[in-house]
């Protein structure tokens, strides 16, 4: 059990952390998400230990990390995967840190089997690539068999079998009982993994519940409902009828009707009473991904901007034409975050997470209000 | 909480297995047992050639001991890397993750450094000093004689507060490059120039290097050197109190700052 209250770390003028109080409880994976520079890497180190918190405290099993007994073989972390002498061995690291906490050598060598790096573990760290790195820093963790764990980011550079391997890895652990606290700036990663999510931007917490209601609270479902385009009038009047029966209609740039608040049969009985034809009725449903990057896009500290190369561009060589630049016909109106099919596109295709394109679309303006607070909190 | 032999055992652990540790424990023997030893040799052959003011203060035990020059800085360097790799590798994390009380991590540390360090010092010391004074020929002396054996003790000592007051100065400054790029050019250059201009040389008889290294002469002020208001263990003392306030300063740092 970790315990953090109202936990706050400032450098200077720039506050990385602010107010943060949450818990992360024994038996689940806890998912700690945010953009980067969201702060979560701080709050990691101030659990450990390692950075002193300027006002507020976290505790872990009820006690600061520092007063721990025998900490290693309570909390094992995996903090920065790099963070090892790279003209050390594998083994020679672990063994250095097994010693710390009277773990016999033998479990040095077990643990590199669970990571998988055995055939590594004679050559120096230097050489590891970033995969390796994080099996090495995972297996660094593992060694005390504590009960609580900390990974910040730990599927960073895996291939898709190690990122597999961790995710099933979190789940086991969390399974046989023990406190997973993960952070992410990946929202399709925690999805899988974690089943409480604990959502920061800008250093405050946005969100604290189970994956479950996170997302029955932040998507937005809704029914896409279209008429033939020939008859407007049909349009107009099941708008009519389904407002009148207590859902929220909008139209779409392309003539589309998106509705919510009634479920699918309803719209279908309704339509069929006003007497209008449907060419489609289809539900969708926002992913976790569009919900978090709605929840945090006013927490975004570091947004791209188109590159201007101004005075570095070069001429084109001979024969090519730029492509033809795609205009968005209308520009993103409300505060609904999926966007319209694109033309071309089959809007029956569904599945495909459509949020991150569609994300530099949406002007900053767009966030709901409530998630401006962070600016003035300061 | 870690227990200070664990942590020990840990740091030993640590210092053996990076290949740093062996070359420069290694080229602060060679070069200081080579060095001392050319000289000595050369020394023996332009005898004759030394004012007889030099002639009459000879002092064979410290010509041996001229390799200390060139072979100190390598003691820096090991003593440096021991604490700056932690910093640059980004380990110190980990290793403060893993023991999370400060003090016993460093001093651990600091204390399994600098008993190798120590070991290695004394083992250059006595070798320098046996071969130094094998090619002396005739000018030689031997352990036996007045305070050569405290000089040759004093030698091995010197190379172990050298690198224990390296390890000091890089816990202060949380980097091996910054360490290297200050300790280096101060005790080949600034140390050196400052001991020989008249005004400076009251100053610089302070400095760890110039008042530690008067432990390994047996003539007082030997060969025209200065003369110092101390004596040899006086020196040594001023050379611990040097260490003792880089470490105390480490200390603070590591204990104030974030990892």
């Amino acid at each position: 059990m970790i315990e953090a209250v109202g936990l706050t770390k400032r450098y200077g003028a720039k506050t990385a952390v602010y107010n943060l109080s949450f818990q992360v409880r024994p038996g689940a994976v806890t998912g700690f998400l945010g953009p980067n520079g969201a702060g979560k890497s701080t709050t990691m180190r101030m659990i450990l230990g390692l950075d002193q918190p300027t006002e507020g405290h976290v505790t872990i099993s009820g006690r600061p990390y520092r007063q721990l007994p025998n900490a290693p073989r309570q909390v094992g972390a995996l903090l920065d995967a790099k963070a090892v002498h790279g003209g050390r061995s594998a083994r020679s690291h672990l063994l250095s840190l097994a010693q710390l906490s009277g773990i016999p050598a033998r479990r040095v060598d077990e643990v590199l089997g669970v990571v998988g790096l055995q055939e590594v573990a004679k050559k120096r760290s230097k050489g590891f690539s970033l995969g390796m790195g994080q099996r090495l820093g995972i297996a660094a963790a593992l060694l005390g068999d504590p009960q609580v764990l900390l990974f910040d980011e730990p599927v960073n550079g895996l291939d898709p079998e190690g990122i597999l391997w961790v995710r099933n890895l979190m789940k086991q652990l969390a399974a046989e009982g023990r406190t997973v606290f993960v952070s992410s700036h990946l929202m399709s990663e925690m999805a899988l993994t974690a089943d409480h999510l604990i959502v920061i931007g800008r250093g405050q917490l946005l969100s604290d519940m189970s994956v479950k209601d996170f997302i029955s609270h932040n998507s937005a479902d809704f029914a896409r409902v279209r008429t033939p385009q020939t008859e407007p009038q049909q349009r107009e009047k099941l708008s009519a009828a389904l407002t009148e029966a207590g859902g929220q209609v909008m139209s779409e740039p392309d003539g589309a009707l998106r509705v919510t608040g009634l479920p699918l049969p309803q719209i279908s009985d309704l339509a069929h009473s006003a007497d209008v034809r449907l060419w489609e009725l289809s539900p969708h449903q926002a992913s976790l991904e569009e919900a978090y990057m709605r929840m945090t896009q006013g927490a975004v500290d570091y947004r791209s901007t188109a590159d201007q190369k101004s005075g570095l561009m070069q001429q084109p060589p001979m024969g090519y034409l730029p492509p033809q630049q795609q205009i968005p016909e209308v520009p993103q109106q409300g505060w609904y975050a999926p966007p319209p099919p694109q033309p071309g596109q089959n809007p029956y295709a569904g599945g495909a997470p459509v949020a991150p394109a569609a994300a530099p679309q949406m002007p900053p303006t767009a966030a709901p209000a409530d998630l401006t607070k962070p600016e003035d909190a300061r | 909480m870690a227990s200070v032999p664990a942590v020990l055992r840990s740091e030993w652990t640590k210092i053996r297995t990076v290949s740093s540790t062996t070359w420069t424990l290694v080229s602060a023997l060679v070069v200081t047992v080579a060095m001392g030893a050319a000289l000595s040799a050369l020394l023996k052959s332009t005898f004759d050639d030394l004012s007889p003011e030099e002639q009459l203060t000879f002092d064979p035990t410290f010509i041996s001991f001229s390799g200390m020059i060139l072979g100190q800085l390598a003691m820096v360097v090991f003593g440096v890397l021991v604490v700056g790799t932690e910093y640059s590798s980004g380990m110190i994390r980990t290793s403060l993750a893993a023991v999370p009380q400060r003090a016993t991590f460093i001093f651990s540390k600091i204390t399994v450094a600098t008993a190798l360090a120590l070991a290695v010092g004394m083992a250059t010391s006595f070798l320098t000093f046996f071969l130094g004074q094998a090619l002396l020929g005739e000018h030689r002396t031997t352990i036996g004689a007045d305070n050569v054996l405290r000089a040759v003790v004093g030698g091995g000592l010197y190379m172990g507060l050298i690198a224990l007051f390296s390890m000091g100065v890089a816990t202060m400054l949380r980097s091996s490059m910054l360490s290297l790029g200050i300790l280096m050019p101060f005790f080949f250059l600034v140390s050196q120039i400052l001991a020989s201009v008249p005004k400076a040389k009251t100053v610089a008889r302070y400095f760890p290097d110039q008042a530690g290294s008067k432990i390994m002469q047996v003539v007082p002020d030997a060969m025209g050197s200065d003369k110092a208001p101390y004596g040899p263990w006086g020196g040594l003392g001023i050379m611990v109190i040097w260490a003792a306030v880089a470490l105390l300063g480490g200390y603070l740092v590591l204990k104030k700052r974030d990892a």
